[in-house]
């Protein structure tokens, strides 16, 4: 098999099944749908394993061919194509094996919901879509892997369209990323208008360095870099679809959807996607201090500030939710950083955690009887062993405990920033390892109030808030006589299987990935405007020593405060946490409210443009252009027909005084001139 | 090879409206609808050769016609499509078949005279876009005009009576002051009507201008253009689907179209000094009925707004080309979203009528949960709203990625300005499609809905199929038009002074 049929097949493969289950799910039931969806995702995950293998043992040559042509304007050919290096093939396998996992997970999780086929087949549809934006080697098939992870993203997370809340999440996901692709489009138009009339990335990164001191004027008399404008244009986009701030409104919405799709598509994999932009566009980025600085600004802020508010969530998944939003603030710094490899390294560690760490959310769920308020739940260690265990794992991976997955890529992360020269490197070094204190704050606190403590179901009928949530069918909550079980096989498989890479993959990875020449080629690094993993690199001497060396550091000893924290607060002392609120009782509003950025949102652009809308409507259109020029000009007309028609009275009599007077005015007129002359 | 292809795809369809309209009574309903989908398929079958005969190499006019018919007046019946007429002659023969059969059952008042006048209507259309005189182009682009109206008039809803004066008055008004431009480029030309003849004359600055107004007056109605639109959302409102879906499908093709052929290349130094006024109307249209469409509580005027939005795109493509020549993807941009709106409007005005048909109700408060009862459907509108939205891989996304693209060349705030399309486009699009589609069963009439029907499952497939068709691969309908369109660069690049 030729590289390009293997190609074909990975991307294709998850397409045939979304298409058979969700055209014939209907007539081929839900066991063949699941089926069908499964193996064209394990054909596609195993040959992308393969795809990558060849990358990490050995050196495969990069692959960068066209499939077709899908237009072709002024003599430029825009095709569909696929670039495979040893980004595009890591992410490959990262989206395909969660997306394997997920897909196993999916057959336990929603075995009793009546759109299975559905789920199914939009869920599969979406690993076609990731595949196509990461394995593009073009700006029009990026945009179009874009916008169809958007729209599964849109049909799965109203995918329980009957509940009002899901469909108002999705409906404002969609539009909160096209203000996102909005920029994207934009960015990408530069592009072609500048660089040369190609949109293959080659081409336009081959141009890159010519039009590095180039400048534009949007402004007249404003002369701004093309270079830079281009690239926060682009990055405008990745805030979309990577949920920066002030983009990020959508993500925690998001968990309307079921649990599976927001550990693949909400956690591991789509959020990822602008991550994944910007470090395949690094040949640009690289060119633009001015939006690196930007980036690393962005990046910071949604670090430490969502960070805030998953401290003081209830809903279990929201609070992974504001975990993720936080951790890709994290990858968005590295970029900044211009630690391209350090970044991708950590979506491909919070991908195999966070999806863990969601997927283990819905397990709880589950055994929860799809409640998902911590306050109900507590000491479930007890009956949900391997939920537990994989929890904790993934948590300890998450904080950054030494050896595990998530402490190299975060530790290097902020080495990185401390090592970059950048003026926005002080704040963004400050914000993220104030970051790592909240984050053992939040996981913790929901680790020790899920796991561990009183079984609280038993204490309270259910009276909370997050009850609302659940109006439909699905929700029973546990009677204060239940005990939570254990879920079955398809769920816990996936948790274990997800557990072990949380463990081990930053350990093994790390060298080669952050440090070895892997990713040489993929990502382009200007070693002297930006040097920071070039030092980093210098100071590297193994995991291990790494690992050890991380016992002087600080970010440590503030994971290990969080963690502490967290326990006093939430097992030894709970009194504490209400004491504490009811100190500050301003920050704890301002938090739970999310900073108001919903409501200011809604009041200011959905309110906004309806009253726009409202007023060209009622003003405009129906008042000055229809009442005044179209039905006033038919007034016009009516009125002087009015008047005219007086004229027309019947009467014979006046017809001939009419003419008469005609006939001298006629005879005035001619014979005037001739009697005066 | 038929040689009067052209021809058969004009009279063909009247032929058989008018055998239609010979069964009479609504006695023989039966008889009529059967006819007229015969009829419909032949002139869609006839209108296929020209796609797959058409020769892509080189450009002027294909598969002409010539016959002499007023000699006085040195009137000719020519006949010819380029790539840019051909490929609306095949639409439009496709959305005749489409309405024909979505009309089967739906209209039971009339239906002879229902399905002749779309029939009749058909060939009338094919005409003006095939005709290279300009006085026979003149008699179609009128002579359509008649059945609309009664189709309006006839089987519309209750304000049938003014939406069809105004569309009547509106679109007669602006097409009287082109006849007068006719006759002055007739004397000019030395007493000829021919099209290609007009667009050879050298012409005075002052007098390019007026043409062009002529030409604007008459073209932008039917576009609409900002602010001659308003006619459109009342004549949609009123007009039974199958109304609708040429309406939007093909009319406002004609205007776009009579730009092309006649005020840029007749007038091209007027197109280029009045293109920034063009653009600023498109933009317009693009902004500010993006945000009307927005707070439309009717489905139908909704989806009527956001065809004036799309069709902004269309005139923003033409102008910014007219503006600087080198702009091909404005240009062809601008025509690949003349082609896929004809699809995708089509299929949202189809999506209303399949639930007004069952309800009886374009108000949007009316509805809520339709996928509950209507999961196929639902599927299918999904696809289109998201066409609609200008979604990748549907025919929606590529004019205007193509337009916002060639937009930025020209001026980067046009392009912003274009680009909120991505926002607004789908908020109004996605949010009706919430209200209406998504949620619980909203009342008793919306829990009994029956799922959409076979005849109804197959005009959505062919709808569906064209729009992701287009979507994945528009380099077919691109390769026809190339050839068309540098000949139009070649044309309106120069100076005619």
């Amino acid at each position: 098999m030729d590289m390009k049929t293997l190609l074909l097949l990975i991307a294709l493969a998850p397409l045939a099944g979304s298409i058979v289950a969700g055209l014939f799910g209907w007539a081929i039931g839900r066991r063949a749908a699941h089926v069908v969806t499964i193996a064209g995702v394990a054909v596609s995950a195993i040959l992308s394993l393969k795809v990558l293998s060849g990358f990490v043992f050995g050196h495969a040559p990069v692959f960068n061919e066209p499939v077709y042509t899908w237009l072709t304007v002024n003599g430029n050919t825009y095709s569909v194509g696929f670039q495979i290096d040893a980004l595009s093939a890591l992410m490959m396998a990262v989206v395909t094996s969660v997306s394997l996992m997920v897909h196993i997970y999916t057959i336990g999780y929603m075995q009793e919901d009546p759109g299975y086929q559905r789920f199914f087949s939009y869920i599969s549809l979406f690993t076609f879509s990731m595949l196509m934006l990461v394995m593009s080697n073009n700006f029009i098939q990026l945009f179009f892997g874009w916008e169809a992870v958007g729209l599964v993203s849109y049909l799965l997370i109203g995918f329980w369209f009957k509940r009002p809340t899901a469909i108002f999440a999705n409906l404002k996901a969609f539009l909160v990323n096209r203000v996102g692709d909005f920029g994207f489009l934009l960015g990408i138009g530069l592009i072609l208008a500048y660089f040369g009339g190609s949109l293959e990335y080659r081409d336009v990164f081959a141009m890159a360095p010519q039009l590095a001191a180039k400048t534009i004027e949007l402004i007249p008399g404003h002369a701004w870099s093309l270079m830079s404008v281009t690239c926060v244009l682009l990055f405008v986009g990745a805030m979309g679809k990577s949920a920066q701030f002030p983009l990020h409104v959508w993500l925690p919405d998001s968990m309307e959807g079921p649990t599976p799709i927001s550990a693949l598509i909400h956690a591991a994999t789509m959020v990822t996607a602008g991550i994944f932009m910007v470090a395949r566009m690094s040949p640009l980025f690289e060119l633009s201090d001015t939006a690196l600085n930007f980036i690393m600004i962005i990046g910071s802020i949604t670090a430490l500030f969502m960070g805030f508010l998953g401290v003081v969530q209830n809903d279990i998944k929201r609070v992974v939710a504001y975990s993720t939003l936080s951790q890709l603030g994290y990858m968005t710094v590295a970029l900044g950083a211009s630690a391209y490899s350090v970044a991708v390294f950590h979506v491909m560690t919070h991908a195999f955690f966070k999806a863990l760490l969601f997927l283990a959310a819905g397990s709880v769920i589950m055994g929860m009887h799809h409640d998902q308020d911590m306050r109900n739940m507590g000491g479930l260690r007890k009956y949900m062993p391997i939920t537990w265990l994989t929890s904790l794992v993934g948590s300890l991976a998450l904080i950054g405990t030494p050896f595990f997955a998530g402490f190299y890529s975060k530790d290097s992360i902020i080495e990185a920033v401390n090592q970059s020269q950048l003026p926005a490197a002080g704040f963004a070094s400050f914000a993220l390892t104030a970051s790592v204190f909240v984050t053992a704050l939040y996981s913790f606190r929901m680790y020790f109030m899920v796991f561990h403590g009183k079984e609280r179901w038993k204490l309270n009928v259910h009276e909370h808030e997050a009850d609302a949530h659940d109006e439909d069918e699905h929700h029973h909550g546990l009677g204060p006589n239940d005990n939570p079980h254990e879920s079955p096989w398809v769920v816990t498989l996936p948790l274990v299987l997800l557990a072990i890479p949380s463990v081990v993959i930053g350990y093994l990875a790390v060298g080669p990935l952050v440090y070895g020449d892997f990713f040489n080629g993929a990502v382009v690094i200007d070693a002297i405007k930006h040097p920071a993993l070039l030092h980093l690199g210098e100071e590297f001497h193994g995991a291990t020593a790494m690992a050890l060396e991380s016992l002087r550091s600080l970010p440590l000893w503030l994971a290990a405060a969080g963690v502490l924290a967290a326990w006093i607060g939430y097992m030894k002392a709970p009194q504490l946490p209400d004491a504490i609120r009811r100190r500050i009782n301003g920050v704890y509003v301002l938090l739970v409210n999310k900073y108001y950025l919903d409501e200011l949102y809604f009041a200011v652009f959905a309110k906004g443009s309806r009253w726009l809308g409202n007023a060209f409507w009622k003003i405009g259109d129906m008042l000055l252009i229809d009442g005044l020029l179209v039905n006033g000009s038919a007034a016009m007309v009516a009125s002087i027909s009015r008047l005219t028609r007086r004229l027309q009275t019947g009467f014979i009599y006046s017809y001939a005084a009419t003419m008469i007077l005609g006939v001298l005015a006629l005879m005035t007129y001619w014979f005037a001139p001739l009697i005066l002359r | 090879m038929l040689t009067n292809v052209l021809s058969l795809v004009i009279w063909v369809p009247i032929l058989f409206g008018l055998l239609v309209l010979a069964t009479g009574s609504d006695a023989h309903a039966r008889l009529a609808r059967w006819i007229a989908v015969v009829g419909a398929l032949a002139g869609f079958l006839l209108s296929l050769p020209l796609f797959t005969g058409f020769a892509e190499l080189h450009g002027g006019m294909q598969f002409e016609e010539m016959h002499p018919w007023i000699e006085a007046l040195n009137i000719n019946y020519h006949l010819g499509v380029d790539g840019i007429s051909m490929l609306f002659v095949v639409l439009n023969s496709f959305t005749t078949l489409l309405v024909v059969i979505t009309g089967w059952e739906v209209i039971q008042k009339r239906t002879a005279q229902y399905m002749a006048a779309f029939l009749i209507m058909s060939g009338l259309i094919n005409g003006a876009f095939a005709a290279l005189d300009a006085i026979l182009f003149y008699v179609f682009f009128e002579g359509m005009l008649i059945p609309m109206y009664l189709i309006i008039g006839v089987w519309g809803g209750p304000r049938r009576v003014y939406a069809s004066i105004k569309f009547f008055l509106y679109t007669l008004l602006g097409s009287l002051l082109m006849l007068v431009a006719f006759i002055y480029l007739y004397n000019k030309a030395g007493n000829t009507f021919e099209i290609s003849a007009f667009q050879d004359l050298k012409i005075a600055f002052d007098v390019q201008i007026m043409l062009f107004i002529a030409f604007f007056l008459s073209f932008a109605v039917k576009v609409p253009m900002w602010p001659v639109h308003t006619w459109l959302p009342d004549a949609h409102v009123e007009a039974p689907t199958g109304g609708s879906m040429v309406l939007a499908a093909i009319t406002l093709k004609i205007g776009a179209y009579g730009f092309l052929r006649f005020a840029l290349p007749i007038a091209p130094d007027a197109s280029r000094y009045l293109s920034g006024f063009m653009v600023t109307l498109s933009l317009i249209a693009v902004v500010y009925i993006g945000l009307v469409a927005l707070v439309q509580t009717d489905m139908k005027k909704l989806v009527a707004y956001s065809s004036i939005s799309h069709m902004g795109f269309v005139t923003l493509g033409i102008f910014m080309f007219a503006g600087n020549t080198q702009n091909v993807y404005a240009v062809e941009g601008a025509l690949i979203q003349m082609v896929s709106h004809g699809f995708v409007s089509a299929a949202m005005f189809m999506s209303i009528g399949v639930m007004y048909d069952r309800m009886h109700s374009r108000n949007i408060g009316d509805y809520g949960g339709v996928a509950n009862k209507m999961p196929m459907f639902a599927a299918f509108m999904m696809l289109f709203a998201m066409a609609n939205a200008g979604l990748p891989a549907t025919s929606g996304f590529v004019g205007e990625f193509m337009v916002i693209l060639g937009a930025v060349q020209v001026n980067f705030w046009y392009a912003a300005l274009a680009a909120t399309t991505l926002i607004f486009g789908a908020a109004y699009t996605l949010w009706m499609f919430k209200r209406v589609i998504f949620g619980e069963v909203a009342n008793d009439h919306v829990a009994e809905l029956k799922d959409i029907n076979k005849r109804e499952f197959l005009v959505l497939a062919l709808l569906a199929l064209t729009v992701l068709g287009m979507g994945l691969y528009p380099q077919a309908f691109i390769d026809k038009m190339h050839p068309a369109v540098n000949d139009l660069i070649a044309h309106v690049a120069q100076s005619k002074l």
